[in-house]
């Protein structure tokens, strides 16, 4: 947390990113940043603007456009030593990298029993509703929830953004920090200066509530307060509204102790429900607070679809009337 | 290395010819029916980059200095074979029968604008880089296989050399002999990383020597050039001699895209220069002033001639019908799944119907 003697910065998700990164490659001549077009132009979102300047091109590298070889040479120069942090274009753009994250990175620490450890951020932006070209709007986070031997970490601020990918390039294990595109810009917090973390594995509970327990991550974070605020305004209901941060490790206590208090649950998401990562919310409200629940579940998520070109992609993202919906079903149930 | 590669041309940047033998075979007739080609393609683009500046249609890839790379390739197929563009190539597309409307609708984002008319072979544009050269030599070797002599021709960057996808798509396109042109556009840029960053070879080219193909590179401003080359590899393919790498040097003008500022990463003069020195337009324009068949009025007819057609296919694109729920729904499968079914009910019972 933030002690009084620190100063603070109002400050864009993507510049916590950014202020997160050069704490970092200050602190650690290990760190090191692989990716396309992160170089002078300071990646397409301006990631990392100013650190090519200030750090030198041996430690903010361009590469060729090969996510495979971006991913693969990380696993080596982890092994060996460095502190890689991954920069993948578009999320949408990673799956040439798949074999190397899902065969190497996840498992090289297992397979030689500790030997050799992999402790690789991957870093990408992700996410619909900014108007972008095809393919680059889908929601994945699931097919890194179900690779065992990563952590998946989504802020969806600044202040959380900055804590956490200090935290997650410090982990010993490969992270993967997904970057959710609407948040970039979206909303300011304050962010103080010089080195903090944010433990992965912890949600942050961003308003208390007694009716229902709502869970979200991501740019459903701004959308789902912003469902509540006129829901709570209109109906007489309180709503507890926690941003999960972390999808892998969940966090079980904050999670089973809001339900518990509240009795009911909602989990908004942008990803497909099929495989979504709020069955895995589910599951672990079913193992632990089964008997507290006073009303189904309920779940408003993207379609078991792609997420579809720019015109129709309000369609795809979950509206607020559906979270709204959601709610009142689960509180009148 | 780039000894063995030299940049083959027909006309030079003053309009001179060089190679008098190749220009033979082509008729100053279709040499004006390239620049006409070309001269729309670029009016085209100009015009799409003002309506993204307007908001009309969403972020654009502009393509301006790549029409003879383009147009030169695309007029060397013949209907019935098969085109995979990228996001870059819709010169290319434009050419080779894709309806100017349903090409600006996919810039305003709507999934009518990967849809060719009904005969024409055009894949959706590949937005994962290089991964429709492997689509390219599948289609091709599915003609290969159905016993007919159609090729397929796909388009790609510089950049896109460095994915494992090109190298695979060549191991496969030579190991099975398949028709399939390998057409590159090496505009000296990925995004922002020049050339010389993004690979050690000085030509695109000899990377097909690795893999025991025909290989050449070309100037991709010289429309002639690039229409005499496809030919002759189109040529080689569909008579079953194999697929060709071909390296067309070019460059882009503008930006990545409208969402990219080029000035981060490049002295844009060069781009001004160019527009005067290696220009693919105004290099046939003195090649036809040497001729003395270049003609003003001609001129000013065709460009009211394209500025109308520009005009009503954006009429036509600003009247469509507003986008349907049901593309969105009724594509994934054949017939949607229970799953989805139970979605679009849920999302109709909560939206109601628009
Ligand atoms: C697999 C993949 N990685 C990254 C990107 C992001 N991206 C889009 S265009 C581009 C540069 C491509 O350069 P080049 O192949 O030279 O083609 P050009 O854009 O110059 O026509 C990149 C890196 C992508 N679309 N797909
Ligand atoms: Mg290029």
């Amino acid at each position: 947390m933030v002690s009084p003697a620190v100063n603070t910065k109002k400050m864009t998700m993507i510049e916590g990113v950014r202020n997160a990164m050069d704490e970092m490659l200050k602190e650690n001549e290990d760190v090191i940043i692989l990716g396309e077009d992160i170089g002078v132009n300071g990646g397409v979102f301006r990631a990392t603007e100013g650190l090519h300047e200030k750090y030198g091109e041996d430690r903010i590298i361009d590469t060729p456009i090969s996510e495979s070889g971006i991913i693969g040479n990380s696993i080596g120069l982890a092994a060996n030593g460095f502190r890689p942090i991954a920069e993948i274009q578009f999320l949408g753009f990673i799956y040439p990298g798949f074999n190397q994250l899902m065969t190497h990175a996840t498992r090289l620490r297992q397979r030689s029993l500790g030997r050799f450890t992999v402790p690789v951020v991957v870093r990408a932006p992700y996410g619909a509703g900014v108007k972008a070209p095809e393919i680059h709007s889908d929601s994945v986070e699931s097919l890194f929830t179900h690779m065992p031997g990563i952590k998946v970490v989504v802020p969806s601020n600044a202040y959380d953004a900055k804590g956490l990918l200090i935290a997650s390039i410090d982990d010993p294990d490969p992270v993967m920090f997904l970057e959710p595109l609407r948040c970039y810009r979206s909303n300011r917090t304050e962010v103080p200066d010089g080195k903090y973390t944010i433990d992965i594995g912890r949600a942050s509970v961003l308003k208390q509530g007694d009716d229902i327990s709502v869970f979200t991550w991501g740019a459903m974070v701004m959308d789902t307060m912003k469902a509540i605020e006129t829901l709570e305004e209109e109906q007489n209901m309180s709503c507890e509204v926690i941003d999960l941060r972390t999808l892998y490790p969940l966090d079980k206590e904050t999670i089973s102790a809001s339900v518990q208090k509240t009795g009911r649950a909602a989990i908004i998401h942008e990803a497909p429900a099929t495989g979504g990562v709020s069955n895995d919310v589910i599951s672990l409200i079913n193992d632990t607070s089964f008997l507290y629940l006073r009303a189904p579940i309920q779940r408003v998520t993207g379609f078991d679809t792609p997420v579809p070109v720019y015109s129709l992609e309000q369609e795809y993202l979950p509206s607020a009337a559906k979270i709204q919906a959601a709610i009142v079903n689960a509180v009148n149930f | 290395m780039i000894e063995d590669f030299p940049m083959q041309q027909i006309i030079n940047e003053d309009g001179e010819i060089v190679d008098a033998d190749a220009l033979n075979d082509i008729s100053t007739e279709k040499v004006k029916s390239f620049y006409y080609k070309m001269l729309c393609a670029r009016m085209l683009d100009k015009k799409c980059v003002n309506l993204q500046r307007q908001g009309k249609i969403g972020t654009y890839v502009p393509y301006e200095g790549q029409e003879a790379a383009q147009i030169g390739s695309a007029v060397a197929l013949e209907e019935g074979d098969w085109i995979f563009p990228t996001y870059r190539d819709h010169a290319a597309t434009l050419t080779f029968g894709h309806s100017m409307r349903n090409l600006l609708l996919n810039w305003r984002g709507r999934p009518e604008g990967n849809v060719p008319p009904e005969g024409v072979n055009i894949f959706p544009p590949g937005i994962p880089i290089a991964s429709q050269l492997l689509h390219a030599t599948g289609a091709a070797w599915a003609e290969k296989k159905h016993g007919s002599d159609r090729v397929s021709l796909v388009y790609f960057g510089d950049g896109a050399t460095s994915e494992g996808d090109f190298h695979e798509a060549l191991n496969f396109g030579s190991v099975f002999n398949i028709p399939t042109i390998f057409f590159n556009q090496n505009n000296g840029y990925a995004i922002s990383v020049p050339m010389e960053r993004q690979m050690k070879t000085k030509t695109i080219a000899q990377k097909g020597l690795a893999y025991d193909m025909d290989c050449l590179r070309i100037d991709g401003n010289d429309v002639l050039a690039v229409f005499a080359a496809t030919k002759a590899s189109v040529d080689r393919a569909r008579a079953n001699q194999g697929p060709t790498l071909i390296e067309a040097v070019t460059w882009r003008y503008g930006a990545h895209t409208t969402a990219d500022d080029a000035s981060k990463y490049r002295d844009q003069n060069e781009s001004e220069t160019r527009r005067e020195t290696t220009d693919p337009l105004l290099r046939v324009q003195r090649y036809l002033q040497t001729q003395n068949t270049w003609n003003e009025d001609w001129l000013k007819t065709i460009e009211e001639e394209i500025t109308d057609e520009i005009e009503t296919a954006i009429a036509e694109m600003e009247a469509y019908p507003e986008p349907d729920l049901r593309q969105l729904f009724d594509y994934v499968y054949d017939r949607p799944t229970w799953t989805i079914q139970e979605q679009v009910n849920q999302h109709l019972a909560v939206q109601g119907e628009e």
